[in-house]
């Protein structure tokens, strides 16, 4: 495979860091070379953080450029809007998304108007060939009582649906990589659940 | 950080971070010395360090501030240890005075300072300073690399290079290089336990004029026999050599791995000078590449510092040269593989899959609300910067500074009316004191107060002005990842140290109204700061309460349970003040309901004491 450009979107503190680094490790497991791209520091607290992940034959840029992803996770809805720039019909993008909501201070305060999801997902189809909702936080939450393995949800789901070109097992191997010791075990599960 | 960073494993290939990388590499080199102030992007290299150094035998330090840390590796150096200190681009500012007369003296062992640009202030706010200018400044050689690959071995390259000439060496590193994740190849690390003696050597450490003007000239010398260096090492080198298009590029830093996508996307090879030891440049040979050319692309992030210097060697070796770079390249923010391509498909006529201005406009329409970083709920700081928009007047003047508390800066707080560099707070309330008759508050943190709020709260105890201070001590350096500082009583080695109490240096540089008030007892904040407000001499606040992050995770580890607060619907007159004053993430309207989002409320239980129909109350379980 050339090369394979994922990028990942959120809020600040919902674990994007971790799920790029299970990609990563997961592609480095399967032999490619990876790069990715982070960001840290201020925008953290509550801010948009994109996460880039690129693995092929021979990775240069740690960025994906415009229009060039293969596929965009969303662990928050309105982020998918921020993510379309690395979306297009050219590149066959695929949109995955948690329909999970963080409105921001902009929306609570200044009254501007959080979009629907039907309205976000018309938009985002714009910008891919393929767009997926699903309610993986609030899945985990219902399994485990709180939303933090939502990223190991959205990597089970993604692989199930066969989103990410890299083995069950590499992605398995990622998360035994990543996350603390102690939370592997519930880690393959949330991971498990998604794939049923 | 990953667990195999301290691994032998001589060959394997493991992801690594840009700044971890960066920590291999001094590995690698038998460093025995670390140290820094925490400043994002770089802020990692010295928390891989803290991870560390006990297991790898080596000493680091979280340094008070960047000079302090730069004097410190300096002193090891000297002592015969091989040292490395580190910092973003302003802790560079911070530490430069020290390193100026560094560069005279020389070191007596490897002595490498790892600096971090931000283009594109992804991490950092005030300005994208280019630090490429520092080596030109001080006279000290200055690599480049542009991936964690290059991070690791260019640190052990610069360690040989410091060893050969006795002087410290610069790694500058942007952003998109300490936070890329990539494959490192692991070498041997190089464990010593050599102690560290310092030789006196008047010849060697005498400063003064007319020696130092001598020590200029060495200086120099010893400048141009690395410019030598720079023209035989392999970290200077060209790819496509053999190409023989009428067009060149010259390339350093992280653009290199745009440039060569872009060749990849537009099917193009053409020859590009990569270079890695970017001061002093190779000049030989950026002479010998340019030649050939009927044109060149430099492209470089920030400055026009290579293309200026490239514009001076055509002169000679090719002065019909046409040189792009300014013209065809943004002058301000970061370069992506976009600018790139599109520089490189208006030289050469070639497209790119996509057209980009296309896709950008269509982007351009979507309507997307804005989301701005924000204090997290139960963060003190939200409690402090509320309590303050009540006590004092809408004239007062808000003197901002480097924190998480900066995010005051956004509505409905705005209480950093200006933020400048760390400490400059209580220096610029000091002048304004000085020449208005205007209430003003200087907020700074905890760790900005030890690193640079000490000068400026004893100057204005001196010179005589009296604003207030209030030190948002949040018992920890939040912004940078939770680093500890003098105030905390741990050190960078994880041991306990004498916990300097911010009231007491308070009352020692000679403040008489010092007070601590708990940021989430409201009505004393809101009270003291009233009655502050109105002394004729300086007052400080220490508003002291740990960071929430922290304590909820030292709570979960000691199996506290962390109250969680609710909004009777039944009581709620519908005013709002818990949402559109106090910013809480935590709290949400819907349907013209306010409510209390469990999932994310820390119990901090601020909103209940400010609620004038007394609605919010903890949840009984």
């Amino acid at each position: 495979m050339k090369e394979y450009n994922l990028v990942i979107v959120g809020v600040g503190g919902q674990g994007i860091l971790t799920l790029s680094s299970i990609v990563a490790e997961a592609a480095l497991a399967e032999g490619y070379d990876v790069k990715t791209s982070e960001i840290h520091g201020l925008s953290q607290r509550y801010g948009h953080v994109p996460c880039h992940v690129r693995f092929g034959s021979r990775m240069y840029s740690p960025l994906v450029r415009e229009g060039e992803a293969n596929l965009i996770v969303c662990l928050e809805v309105l982020e998918a809007l921020r993510a379309c720039y690395y979306g297009s019909k050219e590149n066959k993008t695929t949109f995955l998304i948690d329909t999970f909501k963080v409105p921001p201070l902009s929306v609570s305060i200044t009254k501007q108007k959080y979009p629907s999801i039907k309205k976000i997902v018309s938009e985002v189809k714009k910008f891919s060939t393929k767009v997926l909702t699903v309610n993986a936080s609030e899945m985990v939450e219902k399994e485990t009582g709180s939303t933090v393995m939502t990223n190991t949800y959205i990597v089970g789901y993604a692989s199930a649906k066969k989103l990410i070109p890299l083995k069950k097992k590499s992605l398995l191997e990622g998360i035994k990589k990543v996350v603390p010791e102690e939370y592997f075990d519930i880690n393959k599960r949330i991971f498990e659940l998604a794939s049923a | 950080m990953p667990k195999e960073i301290l691994s032998n494993d001589v060959g394997k290939r493991i992801i690594l971070l840009g700044n971890e990388a960066i920590v291999r590499g001094a590995l690698e080199s038998g460093v025995q010395f670390a140290s820094t102030y925490p400043g994002t992007p770089a802020s990692e290299i010295g928390d891989t360090f803290a991870g560390i150094a006990k297991e790898g035998g080596i000493y680091f330090e979280y340094s008070t501030n960047e000079k302090v840390a730069s004097e410190a590796a300096a002193g090891a150096a000297l002592s015969g240890i091989k040292s490395i200190v580190s910092f973003k681009q302003y802790g560079l500012n911070v530490a430069s005075d020290s390193v100026m007369p560094l560069a005279y003296i020389g070191t007596n062992a490897g002595m490498v300072i790892a600096v971090a640009d931000d283009p594109s202030c992804w991490s950092s706010g005030q300005s994208e300073q280019d630090s490429r200018y520092y080596a030109r400044l001080a006279h000290l050689p200055m690599l480049e690399p542009s991936d964690p690959q290059e991070c690791k071995d260019f640190v052990k390259i610069a360690f040989e290079l410091s060893e050969k000439f006795m002087l410290p060496v610069f790694v500058r590193l942007t952003t998109r290089v300490s936070h890329t994740r990539g494959i490192v190849k692991l070498g041997k690390i190089i464990k010593s336990e050599k102690k560290g003696k310092f030789v006196k050597d008047f010849e060697k450490y005498f400063n003064l004029p007319p020696r130092i003007i001598e020590r200029h000239e060495e200086l120099l010398d010893k400048i141009e026999r690395v410019g030598e260096f720079s023209e035989k090492t392999g970290i200077n080198y060209v790819v496509n050599k053999n190409s023989k298009t009428k067009f060149g590029i010259v390339v350093s830093g992280v653009s290199f791995n745009y440039v060569m996508e872009a060749f990849d996307e537009l099917k193009l090879k053409i020859p590009v000078l990569k270079l890695g030891l970017t001061y002093p440049l190779p000049e030989k040979m950026i002479k010998n590449f340019i030649k050939r050319f009927k044109s060149v692309l430099v492209v470089e992030e920030l400055e026009p510092i290579l293309e200026e210097k490239i514009h001076a060697l055509a002169k000679e070796a090719n002065p019909k040269l046409k040189i792009f770079g300014r013209e065809l390249l943004p002058k301000a923010g970061e370069y992506t593989i976009e600018t790139i391509l599109t520089a490189i498909s208006k030289i050469t006529g070639k497209k790119p899959n996509i057209n980009f201005k296309a896709h950008l406009e269509k982007y351009k329409k979507l309507k997307i609300p804005e989301r701005q970083p924000l204090f997290c709920p139960g963060c003190p700081h939200r409690a402090t910067f509320y309590a303050t928009k009540v006590a004092a007047g809408k004239d007062t003047i808000f003197g901002g500074d480097i924190g998480c508390y900066l995010l005051g800066i956004y509505p409905p707080f705005e209480t950093q009316d200006f933020v400048f560099d760390m400490g400059a707070s209580e220096g610029l309330v000091h002048g304004i004191k000085k020449v208005s008759n205007q209430k003003v508050i200087a907020f700074i943190g905890d760790s900005t107060f030890f690193h640079a709020g000490i000068p400026g709260l004893i100057n204005i105890v001196y010179n005589k002005s009296n604003p207030l201070v209030i030190v948002m001590d949040n018992r920890t350096t939040a912004m940078t990842g939770h680093q500890p500082h003098p105030g905390t009583g741990v050190t960078g080695m994880g041991e306990k140290a004498k916990e300097i109490a911010i009231e007491d240096v308070a009352k020692a540089c000679g403040v008489e109204d010092v007070k601590v008030v708990d940021p989430f007892n409201l009505n004393e904040m809101v009270e003291t700061i009233r009655e502050f407000l109105q002394k004729d001499k300086v007052s400080v606040i220490v508003a002291k309460r740990e960071c929430h992050l922290l304590a909820t995770r030292r709570k979960r580890k000691e199996g506290v349970k962390i109250p969680v607060f609710e909004i009777d619907q039944e009581k709620c007159k519908k005013c709002g003040i818990c949402l559109y004053r106090f910013a809480c993430p935590a709290i949400v309207e819907e349907n013209g309901k306010f409510k209390i989002d469990k999932s994310i409320c820390w119990g901090c239980g601020v909103c209940a004491q400010m609620c004038p129909a007394k609605a919010i109350h903890g949840v009984k379980e």
